[in-house]
């Protein structure tokens, strides 16, 4: 076994388990914590992959901003009465996993069966297109609009956000 | 090296489960989290591709949708709070307004 399968393994170990957890546990503060190990599970599996500057701003934007936006929400709301709600409809929850599993299903079905072979790149650019000054070029040359679409995109969720949250209606 | 395969399974198997949770779960606030759960099991998705073919399309698309998703996080606990503001609770099976 080679070091990068090692830590492949245990990265998506570590991943599906706190994915499990982050579904089942009952407190939202719990499973926030577990999505932070979620996340930092994937900044390891993008380094596998040698996307050092998406691993970063995985950390960065995910771990960081997300997170703590979604635990200062968490205690805003201050929530109390959780455990009445998740007890019941236990039908649902059956009927949920079931759709899962059978998602599942196709799922590796499509991968093992129908898999089309894409040729790999016959050069290994592999170091070379995940670090931040690739990624920089490409962002400011051929991806120049995308990427002030997104400054827009950000500038109408900020004031969305802000409407949303501070008006009383 | 690990096979490209392996990566794809592995991201089906965390969006499997971030649908889970959206279905099976009733806190808005979790149901938001599966949902970042499913968004990022795409991205690995992308990645993975990128890696494979040697073009970086994928991880330019990748970091456009952690953009997306930090504008939609955002909003999306507005909602949350401003309907917790009005119905008092956060159990998606009660805010049913507009639902007829």
């Amino acid at each position: 076994m080679t070091l990068e399968s090692i830590l492949f393994y245990s990265l998506s170990a570590v991943a599906i388990a706190s994915a499990l957890l982050l579904v089942t546990r009952r407190s939202p503060v719990i499973s926030a914590l577990y999505l932070i190990v979620n996340f930092f599970c994937l900044a390891g599996l993008y380094l596998t992959l040698h996307a050092q500057f998406i691993a970063v701003i995985q950390i960065i934007v995910y771990a960081g901003a997300i997170m703590v936006l979604f635990v200062f929400v968490i205690m805003l709301l201050n929530l109390g009465d959780e455990r009445k709600l998740s007890e019941a409809m236990s039908y649902k929850k059956i009927v949920a996993v079931g759709l899962a599993a059978g998602l599942l299903t196709e799922f590796i079905y499509v991968i093992e069966t129908s898999w089309i072979v894409l040729p790999a790149s016959t050069i290994n650019r592999g170091m070379e297109i995940g670090t931040v000054e690739y990624i920089g070029g490409q962002l400011f040359t051929s991806y120049l609009f995308p990427f002030e679409v997104t400054s827009l995109v950000l500038l109408v969720a900020i004031v969305g956000a802000i409407v949303l949250a501070k008006r009383k209606f | 090296m690990v096979p490209i395969q392996s990566y794809l399974a592995l991201s089906a198997i965390l969006f499997v489960i971030g649908a889970a949770g959206v279905l099976a779960r009733r806190n808005a606030i979790i149901v938001f989290m599966s949902i970042e759960l499913m968004l990022n099991s795409v991205n690995l998705t992308l990645v993975a591709f990128s890696a494979h073919l040697g073009n970086a399309t994928g991880q330019m698309l990748v970091f456009f949708v952690m953009t997306v998703a930090a504008a939609e996080a955002a909003v999306g606990l507005a909602i949350v709070i401003a309907l917790f503001r009005r119905k008092k609770t956060v159990n998606l099976d009660e805010i049913n307004i507009l639902k007829w």
